[in-house]
């Protein structure tokens, strides 16, 4: 049984249909690479599996380890080891970021979890997890909180992106570091180089999946690039050579 | 002195370190009702203080040049479950002082009372003060607290506010505080307030930007539960070249409770600008979202957002 399996999920917002007939596994101890363009879905994909207010699915079903989480609240589903690194994760006044970082944990200590991600704990600790931080600097708070939760199942909605090119590297051993520390990853990206990181992906175009393999199939071809604009008209799964 | 020490205990119990009370390098001046209890000037501090039957009057002058180094102490209370309490209020920052003061307003057994100030600050010509206030006001509901100030800030002058009424019961609270800016000159007034039950809560703050390149800014945080009611009204006004000033207000309601926020905005200069922002209602989707993905549920994910947002 996977850990994560997904079926036939089909979600509608506004009467436009997001995802569509979308089926995919992610098994333990794996990284498995959501590649797409922009409005593909991938997104939407990760707030309706971590259950965020109006992106119920219309159809289908999601279950992890074997539980329906149809029913769960956000908070729930998270308590299961599920959680989500958004890909511009909210901004708290008066919250600090070690706070942040052991929230919902006691005694622990954040200073390792943010060395992890490249930030002083002397220096960052302290600061409160508001607009005073730069895009990067919240992303890589996030990553460590993340981290510090011990998921089972961690989504990571574009972990690389904002952050400066020299760190992405950085970024990725802590991507790497999830999996070394026993949970799967959902890595969501439209970064072709990102994604050969994972064991396995998947493209997605027009809300379904088209392609899943391996990264580097993957890759060579989101990079052809002749779904990045096609919205899904021309990239119907018979259409294409799996 | 039964009822400096019931003040100084209420403070401990609010985290304040009642210690300050017997340094002798800290100046103080501790009132109850209309009662002085305790006061002490240091070098470049002078506290003129009486009571006057009614009320009491006090002028606070710091030296010219001088920088005061540990804050001054203002502690005003009322120590029973009824009175009333009149405050006249004269500070004076001389030319390039600088000071700062920690004021604890402490009604802990107030079931039917009334807290008046009346604050005239004036802060000369490069002078810097942060001025802090805290208020307990018990749980009963029963305090009437009406908070006026005056305040000028003179020329490269800095003036840093504060006022937080977060724990416990607010009663009725009716904030007035006017701000005049001169040129160069920085102002910051920060409000920080929860009401609950049936608190009722108004916040007039007008800053003016009087002088070329004075800045400044209105900052306001309620939260509102129960049937609490709060109107927040920041009037920033630009006179001057280069004057910059920004409001910027947040409510957060739940239950009953009723917000309204009314920023007024007016420039008279063609190269003074001014920008206000304002957000009432539910606590922010993502935000609480965002903790919700960490474990937290809706209540312990709110009450995190509210009591950060007072911080």
């Amino acid at each position: 049984m996977p850990l994560v399996d997904i079926q036939h999920l089909t979600c509608e917002i506004g009467g436009k249909t997001i995802l569509q007939d979308l089926t995919l596994a992610i098994e333990e101890h794996q990284i498995h690479a959501l590649l797409g363009a922009n409005g593909s879905g991938k997104s939407t994909l990760a707030y309706v599996f971590m259950g965020c207010e109006g992106f119920a699915p219309t159809s289908g079903k999601i279950t992890f380890k074997g539980i329906d989480l149809g029913p769960l609240p956000m908070f729930e589903r998270a308590r299961l080891g599920i959680t989500l690194a958004w890909q511009e994760p909210a901004r708290f006044e008066g919250i600090t970021v070690s706070q942040y970082i052991s929230l919902g944990k006691s005694d622990i200590d954040p200073a390792p979890y943010l060395g992890k991600v490249g930030l002083s704990p002397v220096a960052y600790g302290k600061r409160f997890i508001d607009t005073s931080l730069s895009g990067g600097e919240r992303k890589r708070i996030e990553l460590a909180a993340i981290l510090a939760m011990k998921p089972r199942f961690a989504i990571l909605d574009e972990p690389t992106a904002g952050i400066d090119m020299l760190s992405v590297q950085e970024m990725m051993n802590v991507i790497r570091s999830f999996k070394e520390g026993g949970a799967s990853v959902l890595l969501i990206t439209h970064q072709e180089t990102i994604a050969l990181m994972a064991d396995q992906a998947s493209q997605l175009c027009g809300g379904r999946i088209i392609f899943t393999g391996n990264p580097k199939d993957v890759a060579e071809h989101y990079k052809q690039g002749s779904c990045v604009r096609c919205d899904g008209e021309t990239c119907l799964p018979s259409q294409i050579a799996r | 002195m039964r009822e400096l020490k019931i003040l100084t205990d209420t403070l401990e119990s609010l985290g304040g370190d009642p210690e300050v009370f017997q340094d002798r390098h800290v100046a103080h001046m501790a009132a109850s009702g209309h009662r002085l209890v305790s006061q002490r000037e240091i070098s470049g501090v002078t506290i003129d203080a009486h009571e006057t039957g009614d009320g009491i009057t006090n002028t606070i002058i710091i030296e010219k040049g001088k920088h005061v180094a540990l804050p001054i102490h203002l502690c005003l209370g009322i120590t029973e479950k009824t009175g009333i309490q009149r405050i006249q209020t004269r500070l004076v920052i001389e030319e390039g002082a600088s000071a700062s003061f920690l004021a604890h307003c402490l009604f802990p057994f107030v079931e039917s009372g009334e807290h008046r100030m009346d604050a005239t600050l004036e802060i000369k010509e490069g002078a810097h003060v942060r001025y802090d206030e805290s208020h307990y006001q018990g749980t009963r509901g029963g305090m009437i607290v009406v908070p006026k100030a005056m305040v000028m800030v003179g020329p490269g002058a800095q003036y840093f506010s504060s006022f937080s009424l977060v724990e416990g019961r607010v009663g009725q609270l009716n904030i007035d505080y006017v701000v005049q800016v001169a040129a160069s000159a920085v102002a910051e007034l920060t409000s920080k307030v929860f009401g609950r039950g049936k608190d009722i809560i108004h916040i007039k703050e007008k800053m003016v930007l009087a002088g070329d390149y004075a800045r400044g800014l209105i900052k306001t945080r309620v939260a509102l539960e129960h049937d609490a009611e709060g109107e927040m009204t920041g009037i920033m006004e630009a006179h001057a070249k280069g004057a910059r000033g920004h409001v910027d207000c947040r409510e957060i309601i739940k239950d009953r409770a009723i917000g309204r926020a009314i920023p007024i905005v007016q420039v008279t200069h063609p190269e003074a600008k001014v920008t206000h922002e304002a957000a009432i209602g539910t606590v922010d989707k993502k935000e609480l979202e965002t903790l919700m993905a960490h474990g937290l549920d809706p209540e312990q994910a709110t009450e995190l957002i509210v009591s950060g947002m007072l911080q």
